[in-house]
């Protein structure tokens, strides 16, 4: 957790004297393609979500719509077809902010007090066990996905919500402890060793010392968590069953329902529905997110 | 970094009850499945899991099957370029962003919000645009370029270079966001007095910059591998592994092989292959990561 600060000192501010104007606007010439370019796939999807079928055929994806129509949104979201149910995305919206809530609250729970215990109350091997769990964190997941079928099976969660918030949080929890870990790393020993003196027990310093400065982390650990939950899709395809399914294993299947016409509008609708959540998280927090995820993750 | 033993810490066995549960899922979810799926990998299992051993078979199976052979050459045309690709061109929007320019975080943020979106999503988008009929073939006709084509997704050839552009579009500000700490990290005096001696620009960021991102370079070398090998999601909404299965990837062989096919056995080898892939990348970073942290 060194150099927090979103502005560190650095000042590669590179200037070469008579070629600076030049340089000056090469940099943003390059810049603003550059942005026009990464900008280019997200204007397209909301210019065709708010066109019908008609104009689409007949113009270009990149050109603003003529004749504004939500008929492709209000589809999506109530009447278009996934698979053979033709009732939209808004059952599946909803499946998955009921997997998203619970399985980020938990996981971001038990991530905050592995890395309390991992670093205020050490114990021979605990930098071990903190190796094995953040592997736990990059193993490709196919390598558990036939065991965890079963398990959930045998345990009678097969096809249910709560087993796919319990798949979330196993392996949720290995990156929720990491940050958590390299935060309370940082927290100094001693504010722990007063509070301890002053005969505060293992609850009250965790909940009085620490996570009262704990937000920036906290704020790292629901954001990973919640576009990491919302955005899955191979846990969902494998594990949820036809009335569980979440967000992103039903937009692929309506984008792959074909009841004769390919409805574009309907499609980028959909896929506009899907990434809301994560996105506007993004606009609104993701500067915390990355200045605290920066801190933890590249050091030195 | 220092730790806080005392006595009272050592003898509570609060500490490790709370740890516990935690640890159970990790020790049962991460290495207990591992094992299964190791073990079964060296049966018969079809549909079901049958410990009927059948040694290498499985392995022998695998290497010898032309699907697995496609996605395992897949694998390496989609990792380089995508790690190459996103690397330079993270680290170039970085550099240009660093120079301290107006608007910085209107950029920061046009190159970062793909991070946001679902695989399924960007494959959505993607199938979209470079949709032979309709897409950017189409915008640079009606621009006036009639001759130009751009098939790539239909081309068996070419399909896997589509999953390329996408995952790059998708990582690439990720990857910025991670240069941009690095840089703002370095040492300022370091590049003043570099300054003062009158090396030029250039010359500083040969010299002194990039060298002192190297950790940078091995994090975004490290998690570009990771994510690379995982892609499942984006060609399952881009191509679907198509045309025929031309995009093919281990993940995604390893699922049709598995739950569509019925052939377990196979599937978990084929697990086991990706596994080790990645303990070789893996495995030594974390092991440095955790020894420099000790040290330092």
């Amino acid at each position: 957790m060194s150099a927090v600060a979103e502005h560190t000192v650095a000042e590669p501010r590179l200037r070469s004297g008579a070629a600076f104007d030049i340089a000056r606007f090469a940099v943003y010439a390059i810049l603003i393609v550059m942005a026009a370019v990464f900008l280019m796939p997200l204007v397209s999807m909301a210019f065709t979500s708010l066109k019908s079928m008609d104009e689409i055929r007949g113009g270009n994806l990149l050109a603003p719509p003529m004749a504004v129509t939500l008929d492709a949104w209000y589809s999506a979201w109530g009447s278009a077809c996934i698979s053979v149910d033709c009732s939209g995305l808004k059952g599946y919206f909803y499946n998955s902010i009921k997997l998203v809530v619970p399985a980020v609250l938990i996981s971001v729970m038990l991530g905050a007090l592995n890395g309390y215990v991992l670093t205020k109350w050490r114990f021979r091997g605990d930098d071990l066990l903190f190796g094995a769990m953040m592997f736990g964190c990059f193993i490709p997941f196919q390598i558990v996905l036939i065991p965890m079928a079963f398990t959930l099976g045998k345990i009678g969660l097969a096809g249910s919500t709560a087993g796919l918030v319990l798949v979330h949080v196993v392996y949720g929890v290995c990156f929720t402890t990491l940050f958590f870990r390299n935060f309370y790393v940082a927290v100094p020993d001693e504010l722990v060793k007063a509070a301890r003196m002053d005969g505060a027990g293992f609850w009250q310093i965790f909940f009085r010392v620490l996570l009262p400065v704990s937000w920036p982390i906290v704020v790292v650990a629901v954001i990973w968590q919640f576009t990491g939950i919302w955005n899955d899709f191979l846990f969902g395809a494998s594990f949820a069953g036809g009335q569980s399914q979440p967000i992103t294993v039903a937009l692929n299947n309506l984008v792959n329902t074909s009841t004769g016409v390919k409805l574009y509008n309907v499609d980028m609708a959909a896929a506009m529905i899907t990434a809301a959540p994560t996105i506007l998280i993004y606009l609104f927090l993701g500067r915390f997110f990355l200045r605290g995820l920066m801190a933890g993750a590249v050091k030195g | 970094m220092a730790s806080t033993e005392n006595p009272a810490g050592r003898r509570s066995l609060l500490p490790k009850f709370v740890l516990a549960p935690s640890v159970l899922m990790v020790l049962v979810g991460v290495y207990g499945f591992m094992l299964f799926s190791v073990i079964l990998s060296f049966t018969s299992s079809k549909m079901f899991p049958r410990f009927a051993f059948s040694g290498l078979d499985q392995y022998e199976r695998l290497f010898s099957n032309p699907r697995w052979s496609v996605a395992v050459q897949n694998i390496f045309i989609f990792a380089s370029l995508y790690i190459v690709l996103a690397t330079a061109l993270g680290l170039l929007l970085a550099i240009l962003i660093d120079q301290k320019i107006r608007a910085e975080s209107v950029f920061r943020t046009v190159f970062l919000y793909p991070m946001a979106l679902s695989f399924i999503v960007t494959g959505v988008i993607w199938q979209w645009l470079l949709n032979p009929g309709l897409g950017i073939e189409r915008v640079m006709q009606s621009w006036g370029w009639e001759s130009f084509s751009f098939k790539w997704l239909v081309e068996p050839d070419m399909a896997i270079y589509t999953v390329v552009i996408a995952g790059v579009w998708q990582v690439t500000g990720f990857v910025m966001a991670m240069f941009l700490a690095g840089l703002r990290g370095i040492n300022g005096e370091i590049l003043s007095a570099a300054r003062m001696d009158g090396a030029p620009t250039r010359k500083i960021y040969t010299r002194i910059i990039i060298p002192a991102l190297r950790p940078v370079f091995l994090t975004a070398f490290v998690i570009e591998s990771h994510l690379a090998i995982k892609s499942y999601d984006l060609v399952v909404a881009l191509t679907k592994g198509g045309p025929g299965y031309a995009t093919e990837l281990p993940s995604t062989f390893m699922y049709t092989t598995t739950f569509t096919r019925n052939e377990m056995g196979l599937g978990a080898a084929s697990a086991v292959v990706m596994l080790i892939a990645l303990a070789i990348i893996i495995v030594p970073y974390l092991y440095s990561e955790l020894r420099n942290e000790r040290r330092g």
